[in-house]
């Protein structure tokens, strides 16, 4: 075992895990099971989560490279009870099916959404072309992520 | 038709948000594998590496030493009762031919022995540990194999039952006919044929099988499973280990994808067997590799469609057969079958003379069992290219021809009655019907009249469009049953406890839509718990497109008696006739407007005045199966030089009556579509020459992405079923029917090329195009 530190959602964490531990092993682990296992092959997304600010596959990083790395999880998106833009639209356009793939689905958006303001619907769909959804046909995540967008647009402009 | 009068709904028809939607945008624990695991025994499969063998020895004791293993499970320690693994309902229509672990294994992948250890690592080792000695026997590894004169035969043993005749391969034989179909074709001015072939392919939930389970403190066998059956998994699992049904308590938590692949009994009875012996939760989720080896496919099929018509365009005879392959077990085979002729054929009610017959074989293949769309998929294939044949042949515009043969309100077909879930079917009329409206609408939407038969060029692509239409069903008549209790509690809200299964389809919103509207309360007053064996009365579960008409009737019956209840307790306190009150804004309102709050009514029910509990339960058997109907357009660009099909616009309008909740009904088409354009295009397991799967992934097993999927237009073309919970139908399926033969139909209109096997991988379609020229003379 070895000792990990890092910032999960904000907090400063120190950890164990083994050498051959992934992120998405440790995160689950320690109980941000809402980071999905859905192929553990980078193939389906369902684990995204966001280190440094990017949005990654935590099922291909070796938890030993997410040392002194700050981890956004799904669980710390919403601010308490109030739910961020993107999980509210989500919600609004009926995008969420079974959920399994929504949270790695919400924070490939959420990277999108953070270094793109006004994404053209083939940014959207580029963004979370990593992210596979068997239920949704995608037409209502797309639409979802474009809510959020003028949302959050507005938002700031207020 | 959909004009007939109905009061306004308040809450059905309302897009509502999904009653468990905050908690799984917000990444909650809600999965059977997100609960804390530890001190949880893993479990891991052992498969067999061969198509066809009989273990001869098996030895488990290098293993056992290993440490940190806790037990090794084999044919030789476990209960050899044969059982169906299909979840259906009893007695299943699937033959009684699989055992925990046999001495014969039948597929590549099939079940050897399971290891439970304190680590995956560790069952791991001891897999690899076990040393079985296997004696290979030939294989069959296709329907025409299972069908040769001398073919080794799957299932010799002799404690299987239901099996049509073993000794053959067959695991079932369907054969209805109305009229005389030969002396249709004789009459018949013109006769086209088309036979097609369908891919193995898989449903590809994102989270894959998986069950956990312990005994709680009364030591009863508890299992949180991802099903779409949680009270045939309790009986199965009772039938499986022996021991009485009071003993199992199955809970479905979130699933995360079901499409069919979780109506089985797939892991439930392993992790079970190790809780009961070692005393120990025991936890098992299969990897994606796993999965696509040894989970459940869809049935591949070969069916061949003959269709007779008069020069009127009527259709006079249609004769379909269908050979399917059910892989090493016979898990659905029978009932797969029997829909392919039985959600097709009664379309075309018009044919005088019609025919169905058919078998399901084995192999020592995948196993598919219930996929979406359930044997329609398949059978809409043949069936829709032959039709566009057809609309040539006559040269008539395939709109039309489909006009002219359309079953329509007050029509039956004799099919309905003839062939039903395996066996004889219940008689219907179709009550609402608005497929002739879908047809007008997605033709109107796609520009059929303008762009059908231009073949618009642009570069090496060829656009063309083309179209389809269907029905389904809305769960099994007089055999699917659906139970919902609801109670209320002092503050005005409900618990709505229903067996129904929410595989992510979003059943709980709309059962509580359906309820809330005849309470006069918000959607967000219901407390939805379903699929928990010890809380919620029965349900057969997620399957057949029954939800919504059969569980979401039953709801509708239990919330009127509530309804009864309420009225009752507030007639004194309101001093009018129940008759003269209605239930509107979460009061009970009199006819002079004087009211009083339903917490107020609960509050005087509980704590004041005659107390009881105000509570009800009630049931639903159906006793026919409405179908939804559907109207499929298509733009696809054939590249002719690469033999890439690209599908640029997909529209599908889709009548399926009263959609409780739109945004989720379009959800559901979208995602039937877009899974039906990748069964279509991309999808398809590879089997090498010793019936291996040699693509067990997602990379390697193409399902679309947010950048396949077309410009998609579902339109929900409102009508009004008078047998359904607020003039409901299903959705769930059908929509999946549509890609295939639409696309097919659309390549031809492009490039004049038919292609009757799937998927239309680009090689396929090139190696079509390359046969066209030679047959044109062109090359």
């Amino acid at each position: 075992m070895m000792s990990l530190e890092l910032t999960i959602n904000g907090e400063r964490r120190a950890l164990a895990a083994h050498p051959g531990d992934t992120l998405l092993d440790v995160l689950r682990r320690e109980g941000y099971v809402g980071v999905k296992k859905g192929c553990g092959s980078g193939d389906c997304g369902a684990c995204t989560v966001l280190l440094n600010g990017r949005a990654v596959n935590a099922c291909l990083v070796l938890a030993a490279r997410a040392e002194g790395a700050s981890i956004l999880t799904i669980e710390g998106l919403a601010d308490g009870d109030r739910l961020h833009p993107i999980q509210e639209a989500f919600l609004d356009e009926g995008a969420v099916q079974c959920g399994y793939c929504t949270p790695g689905m919400v924070l490939s958006a959420y990277d999108l959404l953070s270094r793109n303001a006004t994404p053209s619907e083939g940014e959207i769909r580029e963004a979370i072309s990593g992210n596979l959804c068997r239920c949704t046909g995608y037409v209502k995540q797309i639409r979802a992520i474009q809510t959020a967008a003028e949302r959050m647009r507005s938002e700031r402009d207020e | 038709m959909s004009d007939r009068p109905r009061e306004p709904f308040v809450v059905v028809g309302q897009s509502v948000r999904k009653v468990d939607g905050v908690g799984l945008v917000k990444g909650n624990p809600k999965f059977v594998a997100d609960t804390d695991l530890s001190g949880a025994l893993h479990v891991r499969i052992l498969g067999s590496p061969h198509a066809h063998a009989r273990i001869l020895r098996m030895d488990v004791s290098a293993a056992e030493q290993i440490p940190g293993v806790v037990l090794i499970l084999t044919h030789e320690n476990t209960p050899p009762t044969r059982h169906t693994t299909a979840g259906q309902g009893y007695p299943e229509p699937s033959p009684y031919d699989a055992r925990m672990f046999d001495t014969k294994v039948r597929f590549v992948g099939d079940r050897v022995a399971a290891v439970a250890a304190e680590t995956e690592e560790a069952a791991d080792e001891a897999l690899r540990a076990i040393h079985v000695t296997y004696e290979e026997l030939p294989a069959v590894l296709s329907i025409d194999d299972a069908r040769a004169e001398g073919a080794p035969v799957i299932h010799d043993e002799k404690d299987s039952t239901g099996i049509y005749e073993a000794g053959r391969n067959i695991v079932a034989d369907v054969d209805i006919d109305v009229g005389d179909v030969e002396r249709g074709f004789a009459e018949s001015d013109v006769v086209v044929e088309t036979t097609c072939e369908t891919q193995y392919a898989q449903h590809a939930p994102i989270e894959t099988h998986v069950v956990h389970s312990y005994l709680d403190s009364d030591d009863r066998l508890v299992l949180r499973t991802s099903t779409q059956v949680p009270f045939h998994v309790r009986r199965i699992v009772a039938q499986t280990l022996g021991i009485p049904i009071r003993r199992i308590r199955v809970i479905k938590p979130r699933v995360g994808g079901g499409f069919g692949a979780k109506q089985e009994v797939l892991l439930e009875d392993i992790a079970g067997w190790i809780t009961l012996k070692t005393g120990r939760p025991a936890f098992l989720s299969l990897s994606r590799a796993e999965e696509f080896v040894a989970a459940r496919t869809r049935h591949p099929m070969r069916v061949r469609v003959k269709l007779g018509a008069k020069r009127d365009g009527v259709l006079h005879s249609i004769e379909m057969e269908a050979t399917s392959n059910t892989g090493a077990y016979g898990a659905h085979g029978l009932t797969v079958l029997a829909n392919t002729g039985s959600k097709t054929l009664p379309l075309y009610n018009k044919a005088q003379n019609a025919r169905f017959y058919g078998q399901a074989v084995y192999t020592n293949l995948p196993v598919p069992g219930a996929y979406r769309g359930y044997g329609a998929t398949q059978g809409y294939f043949p069936l829709e290219t032959a039709m566009d044949e057809l609309a040539e042949r006559l040269g008539l515009d395939p709109v039309e021809l489909r006009r002219r043969n359309h079953i329509r309100v007050g029509e039956t077909s004799p099919i309905f009655e003839k062939l039903g879930e395996g066996r004889e079917g219940v008689s219907q009329t179709v009550k609402s019907c608005e497929l002739e409206r879908c047809i007008a609408i997605g033709a109107e939407r796609i520009g059929w009249r303008e762009k059908r038969g231009t073949r618009r060029r642009e570069g090496a692509w060829v656009h063309g469009v083309g179209m389809s239409i269907m029905m389904q069903g809305s769960g099994i008549p007089q055999i699917d049953m659906a139970a919902a209790t609801i109670k209320m509690n002092e503050d005005g809200s409900f618990n709505l406890l229903v067996g129904a299964t929410d595989i992510g389809t979003g059943s709980d919103t709309i059962l509580a839509q359906i309820a809330a509207e005849v309470l006069g309360v918000p959607a967000s007053r219901m407390i939805v718990t379903s699929s928990d064996t010890d809380l919620t009365p029965f349900d057969v579960g997620a399957y057949a497109s029954s939800t919504t008409y059969v569980s979401g009737m039953a709801v509708q019956r239990a919330a009127e008696k509530v309804r009864e209840q309420i009225l009752s307790v507030a007639v004194p306190v309101l001093k009018a006739p129940a008759e003269g009150l209605r239930l509107v804004d979460e009061h009970v309102v009199g006819p002079g407007g004087a009211r009083v709050s339903l917490a107020q009514v609960c509050q005087r029910a509980m704590y004041s005045s005659d107390q009881f509990q105000i509570a009800a339960t009630a049931s639903c058997v159906p006793s026919e199966s409405p179908p939804p109907f559907l109207a499929n357009f298509a733009e696809v660009a054939v590249d002719v030089e690469t033999g890439v099909v690209k599908v640029v616009h997909y529209v599908a309008a889709v009548d399926c009556g009263v959609a409780i909740n739109p945004l989720m009904a379009e959800g559901q088409m979208e995602g039937a579509i877009v899974n039906g354009i990748g069964y279509a295009l991309s999808e398809e397991m590879l089997l090498s020459s010793t019936g291996r799967v040699r693509n067990p992934s997602l990379f390697d097993y193409k399902i679309p992405g947010a950048l396949d999927v077309p410009d998609l237009d579902v339109i929900l073309v409102g009508s009004y079923e008078p047998t359904g919970p607020m003039g409901a139908k299903s959705v769930g399926e059908i929509g999946i029917n549509g890609p295939i033969p639409t696309i097919a139909n659309a390549i031809y209109d492009a490039v004049g090329i038919r292609l009757r096997k799937t998927p239309f991988a680009p090689e396929r379609v090139l190696a079509a195009l390359q046969g066209e020229k030679v047959r044109k003379g062109e090359r």
